[in-house]
């Protein structure tokens, strides 16, 4: 009798039948929709857009449905997508420092220009699981502002007025941004690209990673600078038209991490940075990222490298979940022919570890 | 805010062979590179393919990359056609490029293969394209790409061959089953991807082109027709192949890979041809194992 089951198209289609089936899930139930996914668990969608470095809610809302939730998979499915996409080349930076923010706090002062605003978040909110969301209870509409507030400095220019903390990097002239999406990866990297890595890198991983640091495996005496979300403006150079042009809004979580001081004979002492932007409101992986960021740049202020979180080709060659989902979960594929070779050498080994046994005995017999 | 839903009409669609030919381009540009220096990883730019890393990515890419509409197309996994991965990416290029499919090894012009080397000889115009989940044969010696790229560079292979020392030292064998380093061309130290040691010599001289695509670690590399391909040894210690004591159980084929099956819960056994194209072949032009007229019989 042949009893190996070999997979066939018609497995595979039908397991394929089932799938669709099981993330409809129960018919008698309305099927979720692509607005409802972005009005009401826009969080997943944020976190689907960062990692899978696509600004379209209403894809990585589809993208959520499609995986039936699973957040690694939807980020795959958008990435996937992007990757057929063309670019057109590179927008100006973003100006963070004229963000229409929703929420803005500042570890580092008490108060300052433009205040602490908290915005939409879970912080001070008591995690009791809420009754009232069983149901569809009415909300109450949030309220606003009715004129808008004074421009908020960031507080890295605040403190960079009395040159206590370093500026933004520099970088050499005419250095155009790289794009691991577009290049191959090469170690070491400049900062532009580790950067990229890290924006697009799993949350998880980064949280991790951040945390370890503030454990003592590499500590940097992190502050929050200040953290801010809201919407940026995104313009595009147009050569033709000599001048630049409003592509629209995105919305980005940016982290300001202000750390541990260096000086030198020739620098006066001044605190370094770390930097964290997630598209989307994701202050988690922000915070973490700026975290992960300082530690990586360990060797540009001569420190020793002895923790994970410096180690930039163990950080970033380990940091994208697409990647890593793909190869851990690839061991479910047959392997059965270098098992084979596996088991041939292990027979092998074990007759010749009996022979040997074997053989002892019989002088010791003799 | 309600965002715009697009419509089914409104997603991408796809370039033949999934792939756009800005993207084709910069892979064959790296193809051509390997080709040039046998062995050699060459880094690309390595894309998001719609199936995950670790699946078969790089060698999808490399596919996509050489495949024409005249092309014929072979893939296996393990040896076999039916595997489901093999079957799924066969599906994918039917699907993005429509180009005609077989599970003849003799009929392909491009075969892709996650494991094994077809047990026919290839010939001249064929290229077998192999999935690579770790390009690099120092990898487990010296985690760091850093230093291993500096190592091939200085054509520093030492700490190889004392690895394959302290085998011999350790277990009286070279414990390395598959994916057994070979060097290429007398220069380059390559593994040879998963493949059983078994097909390594099938790589020496072979007439047909081998490229090698890993998607996730981003590195594609040939080695091109009638090229010495050796795999690394001592001389007290040659390289030897595994070898099986019976013949396939289907064709009777000998000096073939075989797989093992399972029949029972009684340590019942049996091994049949891992190449399956192979063994179909050899029942068809009326080769027997021991094993086959019962399984005709059940039928």
């Amino acid at each position: 009798m042949y009893v190996a089951v070999k997979g066939g198209e018609a497995a595979i289609s039908n397991a394929h039948r089932l799938l669709a089936d099981r993330r409809r899930g129960d018919r008698s139930l309305p099927a979720i929709g692509i607005e409802q996914i972005v009005a009401q668990l826009g969080l997943a969608v944020d976190r689907v857009m960062a990692e899978a470095s696509l600004y379209d809610r209403a894809l990585a809302a589809l993208a959520v449905r499609q995986a039936r939730g699973d957040m690694i998979e939807a980020i795959f499915i958008l990435r996937a997508y992007r990757t057929t996409l063309p670019r057109f080349g590179y927008s100006k930076p973003v100006e963070t420092g004229v963000m229409l923010v929703e929420r803005r706090v500042s570890a580092t002062y008490k108060d300052l220009p433009g205040g602490q605003l908290l915005g939409p978040t879970f912080d001070y909110t008591h995690r009791l699981l809420d009754p009232s969301l069983l149901g569809d209870e009415p909300v109450d509409t949030a309220l606003e502002r009715d004129e808008p507030g004074e421009p908020v400095m960031r507080v890295s220019d605040i403190l960079a007025g009395e040159g206590l903390v370093e500026d933004d990097g520099n970088l050499p002239e005419g250095h155009v941004a790289g794009d691991l999406t577009r290049e191959p990866l090469e170690f070491p990297m400049a900062r532009d690209l580790r950067l990229q890595a890290l924006a697009r890198g799993d949350e998880g991983f980064l949280l991790a990673l951040g945390y370890s640091t503030q454990r003592g495996y590499a500590r940097t005496h992190p502050f929050v600078g200040e953290v801010r979300i809201g919407e940026v403006e995104v313009e595009l150079d147009m050569p033709e038209l000599g001048f630049s042009v409003s592509l629209g809004r995105i919305q980005v979580t940016e982290c300001q991490m202000v750390n541990q001081f260096k000086g030198s004979a020739k620098n006066p002492p001044q605190f370094t940075r770390g930097y964290g932007l997630v598209f989307g409101q994701s202050e988690r992986k922000a915070m973490a990222m700026s975290l992960v960021d300082r530690a990586l740049r360990a060797e540009e202020f001569g420190e020793d490298i002895v923790a994970p979180a410096q180690d930039e080709e163990f950080v970033i060659s380990h940091s994208d979940n697409v990647q890593a989902t793909g190869f851990v979960e690839h061991l479910k594929l047959p392997h059965y022919v270098d098992f084979q070779a596996e088991l041939d050498l292990v027979r092998r080994m074990r007759r010749e570890y009996e022979e040997r046994a074997d053989a002892v005995m019989r002088d010791a017999a003799e | 805010m309600t965002p715009d839903v697009p419509t089914s009409a409104g997603l991408a669609t796809y370039n033949f062979a999934y792939l756009d030919e800005q993207t084709k381009r910069m892979i064959r540009r790296a193809i051509l590179k390997a080709i040039a220096i046998p062995g050699y990883q060459v880094p690309f730019a390595s894309r998001e393919m719609p199936m995950p890393y670790g699946w078969g990515t790089g060698g999808v890419q490399v596919t996509a990359a050489i495949l024409g509409p005249k092309d014929v197309l072979k893939v296996i996994d393990q040896g076999a056609d039916d595997t489901t991965n093999a079957v799924s990416i066969r599906a994918f290029f039917q699907k993005v490029a429509n180009v005609a499919v077989t599970t003849k090894t003799r009929e392909a012009t491009i075969i892709q293969t996650r494991h094994r080397i077809p047990e026919e000889k290839l010939t001249a115009g064929q290229t077998l394209v192999y999935q690579v989940p770790i390009p690099e044969p120092l990898r487990f010696l010296e985690p760091r790409e850093t230093e291993t790229r500096k190592m091939h560079a200085l054509e520093e292979y030492g700490l190889m061959h004392v690895k394959l020392y302290e085998d011999i030292a350790k277990n009286g064998h070279i414990a390395t089953t598959y994916a057994y380093p070979v060097k290429v061309e007398g220069r380059y130290v390559m593994d040879p991807s998963p493949t059983p040691k078994f097909d390594n010599p099938k790589m020496h001289r072979s007439e047909a082109l081998q490229l090698f695509g890993a998607g996730r670690e981003k590195r594609i590399y040939a080695v091109p027709p009638y090229t010495e391909v050796v795999s690394l040894d001592f001389e007290d210690h040659p390289f030897e192949i595994q070898t099986f004591d019976k013949p396939c159980a289907l064709c009777g084929a000998e000096n073939v890979y075989l797989d093992e099956v399972v029949l029972d819960d009684k340590g019942g056994r049996m091994f049949v041809c891992s190449d399956t194209d192979h063994c179909e072949e050899r029942c068809a032009n009326g080769h027997r194992g021991h094993l086959a007229y019962n399984k005709e019989a059940a039928e």
